[in-house]
């Protein structure tokens, strides 16, 4: 279910992916909105209003509410004052709704991108060890299920020592 | 943002005050299980446990913010999150009673977790074929985190139960005191037996069956013994607290009843 212009998009709904494309993650700024797949949909109603739907990652993520309100921002500023905001919970986010790019930008962040799918996860097959984002060696050992967001999971390479995270598959 | 839920479907009086008091149960664990974990921070016995048990805090209290949201809306009388969060008293809270209990030691507030994940993966998942379509939503994700709260508890359960004689003995200790506050967990009252029969919530005999094959797997895994079964006086999902709620509620509400609609 990844998330993105798909086809039959007017030219307003794909312009207003591309807006969206540039509000970044407050708490992973290398990371946009629509790279971590919470963007479920840009649409326009039959009454001519311009529906955008946004779903939050953890319940309890602190960084959602100045997401909603820079996606405002966005959209007021490109002259979008009469789009509405909705916020989607069904179905709810996963990290595979995260985009090849944002794995990618994730990795060359010094960020480990999800090692597993969430169903993989769910059943206990997490792949360990991770491979360093910053060394590329397979060695490394989990400190913390948890880390900084709650997004994220703390780790140590065990061969150039430096700490990194692990974007948490859920 | 507007909510892109449907306006709520009209229900007789009793249906939406029952309802709204399930719904409070539900919030109410979640808010006070999260506002005790929140007691650790900057206390736990080390940096990425402290880190743990706030990430669990966080992410039981948004799940409290949800479905306290949806409790102020079935209740139709204008109650936001915040004033059904800060502005009621001990006998309107409706969470169980173990959720209430002290942090302890560390052994203590993750046997308490570990009860609660345990319980709060079979209510989850049988909530996610609620007829209550808001309930299934809040559900399916509440479920995703409550599984990865349950890696956590559950992980130090078995390290604890089989870990150093002091640590397995503080585990047996905890499981020991808390188990007399796990009937409540199954025992279904008249609220229970409503949402149930309207298709609404799990049966709550089948979900304690499962917990209790859980729990029991558990316990084996961590080298500990099964309490014998014990009568339940507890009545904290019908507002009969322990005292300790009242002391919990004190500093959580303190702000907002000191300074009523204070705003920063």
């Amino acid at each position: 279910m990844a998330t993105g212009p798909g086809a039959n998009q007017t030219a307003t709904e794909r312009e207003v992916w591309r807006l969206l494309a540039g509000v970044p993650d407050p708490e992973i700024p290398v990371l946009s909105i629509v790279d971590l797949g919470i963007v479920r949909y840009v649409r326009c109603g039959a009454e001519g209003r311009l529906h955008v739907g946004i779903t939050p990652t953890y319940t309890g993520c602190p960084a959602t509410v100045a997401i909603r309100s820079a996606t405002r921002a966005a959209l007021d500023e490109a002259g979008h004052r009469e789009a509405l905001l909705e916020e989607v919970l069904s179905p709810p986010w996963t990290s595979d709704w995260l985009t090849p790019a944002g794995r990618a930008k994730l990795a060359a962040f010094g960020i480990a991108p999800p090692a597993a799918s969430a169903a993989a996860a769910a059943a206990g097959r997490v792949s360990e060890p991770l491979c360093c984002p910053r060394c590329g060696s397979p060695s490394s050992e989990r400190i913390s299920e948890f880390g900084s967001t709650p997004c994220k999971a703390h780790y140590v390479c065990s061969a150039c020592h430096e700490p990194f995270d692990h974007f948490k598959c859920i | 943002m507007s909510a892109a839920a449907a306006a709520p479907a009209r229900r007789d009086p009793a249906s939406s005050d029952a309802l709204f008091r399930y719904v409070l149960r539900l919030a109410d664990t979640s808010l006070v299980l999260g506002q005790r974990l929140g007691e650790w921070v900057g206390h736990a016995p080390a940096l990425e446990e402290d880190l743990g048990l706030a990430n669990l805090a966080l992410d039981l209290l948004g799940q409290a913010r949800l479905l306290l949201t949806y409790a102020g809306e079935i209740e139709g009388k204008g109650r936001d999150e915040d004033a059904l969060a800060f502005l009621r008293d001990a006998p309107e809270f409706l969470n169980l009673t173990l959720a209430e209990q002290p942090n302890g030691d560390f052994a203590q507030t993750i046997v308490r977790q570990w009860l609660i994940d345990a319980w709060q993966i079979e209510l989850y998942e049988g909530l996610m074929a609620s007829a209550d379509t808001r309930l299934a939503a809040i559900a399916a994700k509440a479920l995703k985190e409550t599984r990865y709260h349950y890696r956590f508890s559950s992980g130090w359960l078995v390290r604890l139960g089989d870990g150093t004689g002091e640590s397995q003995a503080r585990a047996q200790q905890a499981v020991d005191s808390l188990w007399r506050f796990t009937a409540e967990l199954f025992t279904a009252d008249e609220i229970d037996e409503r949402m149930d029969a309207a298709g609404i919530a799990p049966q709550l005999a089948a979900a304690a069956e499962r917990w209790g094959r859980r729990v029991e797997e558990d316990l084996g895994r961590a080298t500990l013994v099964l309490p014998a079964p014990q009568p339940h006086p507890w009545h904290g999902k019908r507002g009969v607290h322990t005292e300790h709620l009242g002391h919990l509620l004190g500093e959580m509400q303190h702000l907002q009843r000191t300074y009523p609609g204070v705003r920063w």
